[in-house]
Formats: C-alpha cells, structure tokens, sequence
C-alpha cells in the first residue's frame, strides 16, 4: 500500500510538472501532441518540423509546446488537457489514435482551436481534421518499385490496418503492376507506428521471404538499416527523407510537409478567421513531397516516376483512375472513372491482384 | 510458400540476444534476493551510451564496453538507494527505468541518425555460407555468442563454485549469511552492477548491431520481457536462454507467416507471446511447492544488519 501510494505520488508530480511548465497569457500559444520522439526521424519528426516553421513565421507572437511519445487512447486526453490547462490556444493532435480524445477535450474547451490530424470526428466547431494525400506519393514510389524488383517480390510493413494504411498498399500496388505484371506484395502488419526493433524484424522477415524492395509505413529508420546489412535490397523514405540512406538502398522518399499548413491555420487563428474545415491536400498542394529519387534508380524509370509525380502535381492525374476491381473481382471504378474522396477515406478493401487479406 | 526454417532460426537468435543478457542479468540480482524492476531503464542507457561512443570513437568495443559500464553506472544509484538507504525495490526499481528513459532520451539528442561503424562478425564469409550449419551457427556477432556463453557460465558459477553457492545463501537468507560472516551488501551491490552491465549490453547491441540508431524509447518493452522471462524460467540459467528463444521464435515467427500469407488471424499471431506466457506460468505455478522453492526466499527483501 505504501509503495502504491508513493507511486501515485509521483504519477501525480511529473503530470503537475509537464503540464505546468509554461503558462504565459500574452503570446498565442500552439501545443502539438506527438504519438513518436521527434528524433524519429520520419512522422512525428516532419511534425516538429511544421511546429518550427510556425515558430519562424510568426516569431515572439507566438509560443509553441509539445509532448512527445503520447500513447493513442484514454493517456491522450489528459495530455491535451493539461497541454490547454496550462495555456494553449490552439492544440495540433497528430496521429490517429487521437481523434475521440481532442474531440472530448473540445468539448470542455470551446474557445480553444483542434487541429486533428488524419482523423474525421469533428463532433464540435472548434475541431478541424486534416491529412495529407499520401497515396499520391505511394503511386510514384509504387511506379519505381514495380521497376526495381527483380525477384518481383515487394515487401510491404504496415503499421494498423486503417484506410490510410490500405490505401497506401492499393496505390503502390497498382502502380507497381502497372509496370510489371508479375509484381506480388507482401504486407507485414506489425500493430504500431514506431518500435525499431519490430520494424527491423520484419523487415528482415520480408526479405527472408523473397522481397527486394521494402516499403513501410511505419516511422523509424530501422527497414532501411536492415535492408542495407542485406544488401541488393530498395527501400523508400517514410514521412521524412531518410537522405542518410541514399543513394541506396533509400531510392527515393515520400515527404510530409506540414510547416505550410501549420502556419496558415496559426495565421488564422490568431486572426479570428479560423473555422471549421476537413482538409485533405496532396502533391499539388505541396503537403507531400517526392524525395530526391537516386542514381540507383534506372534513368528511364526515373523519367517516368517524375512523370507520374508533375501529372499528380497539375491535377491530371489521379492515382485510383479506372479500370480498378476489387480484390474479390467486383468493379469498382469503371473505365476512366475517378475514386471519389469518400471511398477512399474509408477504404477498407484490397484492389484486385493483392493475394493477402485486410485483417479486421 | 512455407516459412525458410535456417533464416528463422537465425532470425530468432538475434532477436532474442537483448533480452537473454538482460534476463541473465536480472537472474543474477535475483538470486542474491534484489528485485530490480529498472531493466527497461538500464537497457535504453546502455543503448544510448553504447551509440553515441560508437559514433564518437568508431570503436564498436569501446561501444560495448560504455554501455556496460553506462547501464552499470545506473544501476549503481539503485544500488545506493536500496542497499544503503533501505528504500523499497520495487519502487525504486520502478523510478531507476523513468530516470533511466528519461535520461537516455536527453543524453541522445542529436545523436538520432548519425553515422557509426559496421561490427564485424566473428567468423569469415566463407564459413558463412556454409549451408545450413553457416547461417544458423556462423553468421551471428559476437555478443550473441557471448549471451549464449554467459548462460553456460552462469550456469556454472551458480552449481559449481563457493562464489555462486554464496550468492545463492545471500539470495535465499541474507541473515544467516551475514552470521556466516558474508558481506550481504556489499556481494548485493556487485550483484546489481553486473546486472546493469549485462541489461547495458542488451540495450547496445539493440542499437550498436540491430537497429544502427538510437531513437528514444527504443528498447520497447524489452526490459520488461526480460523481467517476465526470470520468472517464466525459475531462477535457471538455462530456462532463461528457452525462454528467450522461445518468444525470439514466436516474434520471428508470426512476422514470417503473415510475409509468406499464411492464413493465420493476424490478431491472434500478435498476441500469441503473451499467450504463451500465460499458459507457462499457469503450468509452473499448478505445482506450488515447486514454483516456491525456486524463487529465492529473501527475493525483494530489505537487508539490515542490526535486524
């Protein structure tokens, strides 16, 4: 009993000190809710790069705090409400896992603005979600790696099996097959978002199984690492660059770009212009960015990725373009046709020539 | 397709080499009758000093040898804490793995990323590849053969010498050892460093050899594996290197189905270690008076020497 209350004790002293830390009325101040370190080097680290890029833009009227590794769930929302409790006017939320708990904070916190990113609850006016259109930079690095397999295995790690994730495997796959007919993906779910070790594994586990490029979508650099021990194996930046791969096995990246986004939405905020909004932007936006693509890379290939990436970029070329069937052989999209937003923010199916199964 | 048994099986020995030298470890401190809760705390410190004197120095020993002495160093405050100054171990241990999170992730800053040395392996390529006996007995580093080695030692140490049967009468009843004119604290102390050398060398094989990177919080959980597989193993040296394997295997294992699209619910797959902790510990403890004797008996007690 005694060892439980001291252990209380301290529970409750290192919350009181976290979220007391700084409570300054004058500057409008920004709290970002991080699901990884920032020295993730992929998500959680683009995100921080989005909180710097308010704080260069808008200098002393300005403050921002964060909280790093925050475990999705019930944990969350005490985070954010200690985050509003000591101070913040506006609080950025960035994984998933966080939509319930910023929704429920909102609630209490009315005069405070929500920014969630890739969710969809928006129960009250003063949550905003937004995403970014990954799986248009999937399609592009799908293209090169269709082109770069030779044993034309793919490996694939997946962190949750959410719409973003699946989306992400149908748009690199159809793109892949695209090029290469012979194509398979091999999709690893590992139930996370960042755990090296795990990540390492299965990365190690897909190319034990025959794969000679590795895409993740999970944040650590770890499937890179692995795959250049392996060696002769590809592997594609997630979320950050990962440049400290290149020229191999990193052949090229998908890049989240938040800082413009961020400080448009602070801009706002501050001017009372703020409302409500589902924001979902791509490549043409400039909220996902192709990596620098390597000299690994065959020129040709090259030439034809960074076609595909300036078609996305003018809004000529949309990623789920017809004819696309679903995994079990039904037509989804006809012949010219275009997925519509609500499909794909809800994708829960596999297109066809993906041999796995969703697991539900 | 079916799942390659020789990457498997060399798959699941690397896995598993952080949480056998840290369960070693913690076998140690227990069978002196400490419970050091802070393995998690312990590994990430030795994670951390091990990549960033592998980064300042290229030395991958030098690497080895900081995170040993940098877990150790942790280790050694618990020491203080719970030998000198009598505290609770279990609290103690539970605030030694927050600190030691803690301060790993602050020493770490700027270091995510940065280039260090490739560790060489033992054994030349052309042994390597040999088939089979190659990859599954050839291929691994150096600390994964001193993990197995240690084990044997271990084993030795504990059944053969007046070292170990002093250790395990320290563990069992520190009273009567001390009548017998044993130096409880200070044989309690080296106990814990060595402990803390062992986890530190666990941590920095994760991120020196595995993982190539430091990243904060990168040890997961692996402390805690460690703690749970003291248990599932009863104290014995050996228990603990098929423990290891045993979860080392179901982790390479269930990734490899889903890779080779093996109709398995991924769900169940992910949950199967914790499974089979559950169904070993519920057959070890059926036999109560077993499970008893195994666990050293002044586990987790306070020493005094007035008492």
């Amino acid at each position: 009993m005694k060892t439980l209350t001291k252990l209380l004790a301290s529970a409750a002293l290192a919350t009181g000190l976290a979220g007391g830390a700084i409570a300054q009325d004058d500057p409008f101040q920004v709290g970002f809710v991080y699901v990884g370190p920032i020295g993730d080097y992929g998500w959680t680290w683009t995100h921080d790069q989005g909180r710097l890029a308010v704080e260069e833009a808008f200098g002393d009227e300005v403050e921002t705090v964060f909280a790093e590794s925050v475990p999705e769930g019930a944990d969350a929302e005490r985070v954010i409400q200690q985050m509003v409790l000591g101070g913040a006017d506006m609080v950025f939320t960035t994984s998933f896992g966080y939509g319930e708990q910023t929704n429920a904070v909102a609630a209490q916190f009315p005069d405070v603005y929500f920014e969630h990113a890739t969710g969809y609850l928006r129960e009250h006016d003063n949550v905003s979600t937004y995403s970014a259109r990954f799986y248009e930079g999937r399609a592009v690095i799908g293209h090169i790696a269709g082109h770069m397999t030779e044993s034309n295995i793919v490996g694939y790690i997946a962190s949750y099996p959410i719409p973003e994730v699946i989306r992400g495997i149908n748009a690199a796959y159809l793109h892949a097959v695209e090029v290469n007919p012979d194509v398979e993906f091999r999709v690893v779910w590992v139930y996370t978002w960042f755990d090296p070790a795990q990540e390492a594994e299965a990365a190690q586990a897909l190319i034990d199984a025959g794969a000679d490029v590795i895409m993740q979508h999970t944040d650590s650099t770890a499937p890179q690492a692995t795959a250049q021990e392996a060696g002769d194996v590809y592997t594609f930046g997630q979320a950050s660059d990962m440049i400290q791969f290149a020229p191999a096995p990193r052949v090229s990246s998908i890049i989240d770009n938040w800082g413009p986004y961020y400080v448009r939405r602070v801009g706002e905020a501050m001017e009372g212009t703020w409302t409500q909004s589902d924001t979902w932007e791509g490549m043409p936006e400039g909220m996902v960015v192709i990596g620098e693509m390597s000299d690994a890379i065959p020129e040709e290939v090259r030439a034809s990725a960074t076609a595909i990436m300036e078609g996305i970029q003018a809004g000529e070329y949309h990623p789920f373009t017809g004819p696309i069937n679903r995994q079990d052989g039904t037509a989804w999209l006809a012949d010219g046709e275009v997925a519509d937003d609500g499909t794909l923010a809800g994708m829960d199916f596999y297109v066809e020539g993906i041999t796995g199964e969703v697991p539900n | 397709m079916i799942v390659d048994p020789v990457t498997l099986i060399v798959a699941l020995i690397t896995i598993s080499t952080p949480v056998l030298l840290a369960g070693l470890g913690e076998l140690m401190v227990e069978k002196s009758g400490v419970l050091n809760l802070g393995v998690e705390g312990m590994m990430i410190m030795g994670a951390v000093c091990g990549y960033i004197v592998a980064h300042q120095t290229q030395s991958p020993t030098l690497a080895f040898l900081a995170g040993m002495a940098g877990a150790a160093a942790l280790s050694f405050i618990f020491a203080i804490v719970t030998q000198f100054l009598m505290s609770n171990q279990v609290a103690s241990g539970l605030a030694l793995t927050l600190f030691g999170l803690g301060l790993a992730a602050l020493l770490g800053v700027g270091y995510e990323g940065q280039p260090i040395p490739d560790v060489a392996k033992p054994f030349p390529e052309a042994l390597r590849e040999i088939p089979v006996v190659g990859p599954i007995v050839l291929s691994h580093d150096l600390v994964t053969y001193l993990a197995i080695f240690a084990v044997a030692a271990i084993w030795f140490v504990f059944k053969h010498t007046r070292a170990g049967l002093i250790l395990r009468a320290v563990g069992e009843s520190h009273d009567a050892a001390h009548a017998l004119g044993y130096k409880v604290v200070r044989i309690r102390v080296l106990a814990i460093l060595f402990g803390g050398a062992m986890a530190g060398l666990g941590g920095a094989f994760l991120s020196v050899v595995y993982v190539e990177n430091w990243v904060q919080g990168m040890t997961a959980g692996a402390g805690w594996i460690a703690l749970a597989l003291v248990v599932f193993a009863a104290w014995k040296p050996g228990r603990v290197l098929f423990g290891a394997w045993l979860f080392g295997g179901i982790a390479a294992l269930q990734l490899r189905l889903q890779a080779a699209e093996v109709g398995v619910p991924v769900a169940l797959l992910d949950a199967s270690p914790y499974l089979v902790t559950i169904i070993v510990l519920v057959v070890m403890s059926s036999d109560r008076a077993r499970a008893a004797l195994n666990a050293p008996a002044a586990l987790g007690k306070t020493f005094h020497a007035s008492g």
